[in-house]
Formats: C-alpha cells, structure tokens, sequence
C-alpha cells in the first residue's frame, strides 16, 4: 500500500460509492471543515449536509455530496458512513428547490418538536445541496 | 378403474398447477438476484457502522455507562422480540423456521420469569404467533418490501423501537429473522439490538488501530446521539434485506420443488390413463370376438 495516500471508502446505506486511495479528502465536519491526511490521527466526527472534495495531485479531482453523516479516520483509512450520497454534478438544482420547498411546508405543518426538528434537519439538507451546485457552477464559470 | 374422464381432467389441473408453480419459480429467481445484490450492497455500510459503535464503545472509559441505547438501562425484564417475516407463503419453511426460532427464544424467557413484548414485520410472523402469544404482539408491520427494500421502511421500525425504549416499554431488544446464506440455505438468526453487542468490542485480539483513542468532534456523548438510533436502523435494515433474499430463495426452491413434483404426477397419472385406455380397448375387443364365436 502506498503510504502517501489515504484509503477513503464512502458509503451509504444502500451501497459502497467509493473505495479508493487517494492524496487528500476534505470532509464538512461538524464542527468546520476538515482535510484528512496520510497518518491522521484517530478521530470520529459527525457531519454536516455539505460537500466531501477529493485532491488528487493538489487539485479536485471529485466532489461528493453527503446528506450529513459520520467519518472515521484512522492513520491509514477514512470511512464516511452518509445516509445519502451522490456525485455532486448529479444534483439537479429543481430537485434541490423542491426539497427545499417539501421541507418548508413541513416545517409549517410541524405540530410537534420532533416533527419540527425533522423538517428543519431536511431544509439544511436541501440548502446544502443548492450551495453545492451554486459552488460547483462558479467553479466551472472561469 | 377410474374413468378415463375423471383422470383426463385431472391430468388437466395438474397441467395448470405446474404452469402456476414454475412461473412463481421464474420471478422468485428474478427477484432473488435483485434482492441478493442489494443485500451484499447494503453490508459495507452495516458492518463498518457496527465497527464505529464497537470502537466507540471500546472507547469509553472503565466503569463509566454510555447512553442507554448503547449500554442498556440496567434491567433485563421485558424482552421485545423483532420478528421479520414475510407477507405471503408459498415459500416453503422460511416462516416456520423464524417462527419456530422466536417461539423457542420466548419460551425461554418465559420460562425465566420475564417479560416478552413482540413487534411483528412481516403478516405471516403473526398469523403464526397469534394463537399462543396474541396477547404480547404490540403491532404488525405490513407491506415491506412490496416496491423494493427501502432505508426508509427499516428508519420507520427503527423510530418506533426507539421510542417503544424511551417510553420504558422493554429494556432488551432482539431481532430474529432468516440470513441469508444462499439460495436453498437461510439461517435463522438472533441479534441483540439493545444494549449493543458488537462483535468487535468482546474480540481481544482487535487490531491496534481499533483500540486507539479517537479524537471526537464534536463530543463523545454527541456523536453517540445520534450514530445510535442510525445503527438501529441500520441494522433493521439488513435484517430486512436479508429476510426478503431469503424469502426468494425459499420460495424459489419450493416452486422447484412443487414444479418436480407436478412433473412426476402427471406422469404418473399420464401412464394410468394409457393403461386404462388400453385395457377398455383390449376388453371391447374381446366382447367383440367372443360374441362373434359364440355365432
């Protein structure tokens, strides 16, 4: 195994995205964004909906999105457990829109706290997703 | 001698079963490889969910309880037993099996002087259980599956156990349903839910890396809120999908089975009919010469 790249495996409930070696991957941690190294210190993280970068020879070479999760690191691997994943040019910003809109209502609707939580939890989700594709737009605009 | 008639519409009917049974075989065969695969799929992320909880819960320090979803609440009184079961039959064993293992499990406790609550998945899980245990079963979910396994049907089962824990309803967990091991082979299974037991926290030999202090972000305590009700209904979920594999496999071979079966009876009732046929013919044959030298 080639010590200078760290072993990134993404996965959802559903299936394994990714497995693969790369240089860096920059995750949305919780508590702000964090790159992972080759030789990263232990650590467990939650994180937020946003969007995971991948650098391969100082550039990005893949954005994904995470509808929040979870990220292990160790000195030799890091797994990111999301409930929902996917490539970040496969969102489709009308998609974003209506979720943002669905998560609205709910939250209008939302007769409980729970409930309440529930739908705010989908709005950031949805935020995040149109920040992804806003990002990734002005990203390809120069 | 039956009549050649009644055999003629026999062979008919068996005809038509076997049709019925060897098309049931074909799209359990297709189903179960869909189902197979999302099964396998949906490993990775169970297995390396359990292994966080497992090094989170080896992370704690001595003597100190995590959130009772993880340690328990220090009771052990009232048992609730998941039960994953199909919605339909003709699936040879598979229920029976589940049933048979739960039954026993209950039992058990029973026998031990405590509680048992039962939250079916599954109709036929509480067909079965109705008679004797009716009067434990909470509720039945129904329909599972029907469209695909969904992550969201297993987080619906997972919220209710989490609340069912909350309200103080049960202090143990287990979930009983078939893994699946192959296409003729699925194995009842036990799996405690709550309190955790991971594999990886009683393994000794686990490696280093395992073993070591994380780092947390944000705190421990934090970070367990909220893996906790998702390795709940992680786990739900691959019971799920591995109970709907098995149900494919199951019932694929039993439509086989059926299918071999049908084949061997109308082969059966196929040569009856030519023996019957011969022997009226043979006897007409017979009146018609004797009636001619009695001339």
């Amino acid at each position: 195994m080639d010590i200078n790249k760290v072993q990134f495996d993404l996965v959802s409930p559903e299936r394994l995205l990714v497995s693969d070696l790369y240089d860096m991957v920059v995750a949305p941690g919780e508590e702000g964004d964090f790159g992972v190294l080759p030789g990263h210190s232990p650590l467990i993280a939650n994180l937020r909906p946003g969007v995971i970068d991948i650098y391969e020879n100082g550039v990005i070479s893949d954005r994904l999105f995470v509808a929040g999760g979870f990220a292990e690191v160790t000195p030799e691997r890091m797994t990111v457990l999301a409930e929902e994943a996917m490539p970040v040019h496969e969102i489709k910003a009308a998609d974003a829109e209506q979720r943002l809109r669905d998560g609205k209502l709910a939250y209008e609707e939302a007769d409980t706290d729970a409930a309440r939580a529930e739908a705010e939890a989908v709005i950031a989700v949805a935020e995040a997703m149109l920040a992804a594709v806003e990002r990734l737009r002005g990203a390809s605009g120069h | 001698m039956a009549n050649l008639k009644d055999l003629r519409v026999r062979i008919s009917s068996v005809k038509s079963t076997r049709k019925i049974t060897s098309a049931m075989k074909m799209v359990a065969a297709s189903k179960l490889r869909r189902a197979q695969s999302a099964a396998e799929a949906a490993r990775p992320y169970a297995e390396r969910m359990e292994r966080m909880v497992g090094s989170l819960a080896a992370n704690l320090p001595q003597g100190v309880l995590g959130p009772a979803l993880l340690s328990g609440n220090g009771n052990d009184m009232i048992h609730l037993v998941v039960l994953v079961t199909s919605d339909r039959g003709l699936c040879g064993g598979f229920n029976s099996y589940a049933v048979r293992n739960a039954k026993q499990f209950i039992n058990e406790k029973l026998s031990a002087g405590k509680e048992v609550r039962i939250l079916c998945v599954g109709r036929k899980g509480r067909d079965q259980l109705k008679r004797e245990f009716g009067s434990f079963i909470i509720d039945t979910y129904e329909g599972m599956g029907r469209k695909g396994m969904r992550y969201a049907d297993a987080l619906e089962v997972a919220a209710r156990i989490t609340k069912l824990f909350e309200d103080g309803q049960f202090d143990v967990a287990t979930l009983i349903y078939n893994r699946f091991k192959s296409a003729i082979s699925q194995v009842p299974t036990r799996h405690q839910m709550i309190p955790f037991e991971g594999e990886s926290v009683t393994e000794e030999a686990g490696d280093m890396a395992m073993r070591a202090m994380y780092e947390m972000e944000p705190e421990e305590q934090e970070i367990l809120a909220k893996l906790l009700p998702r390795n709940l209904a992680t786990q739900v979920f691959r019971s799920l999908l591995e109970s709907f594999a098995s149900e494919q496999g199951a019932r694929m071979t039993a439509m086989d089975n059926a299918t071999r079966n049908a084949g061997d009876m109308l082969n059966a009732l196929t040569l009856r009919y030519n023996r019957t046929r011969q022997a009226n013919i043979t006897k007409e044959l017979i009146e018609i010469i004797s009636g001619a030298e009695a001339l």
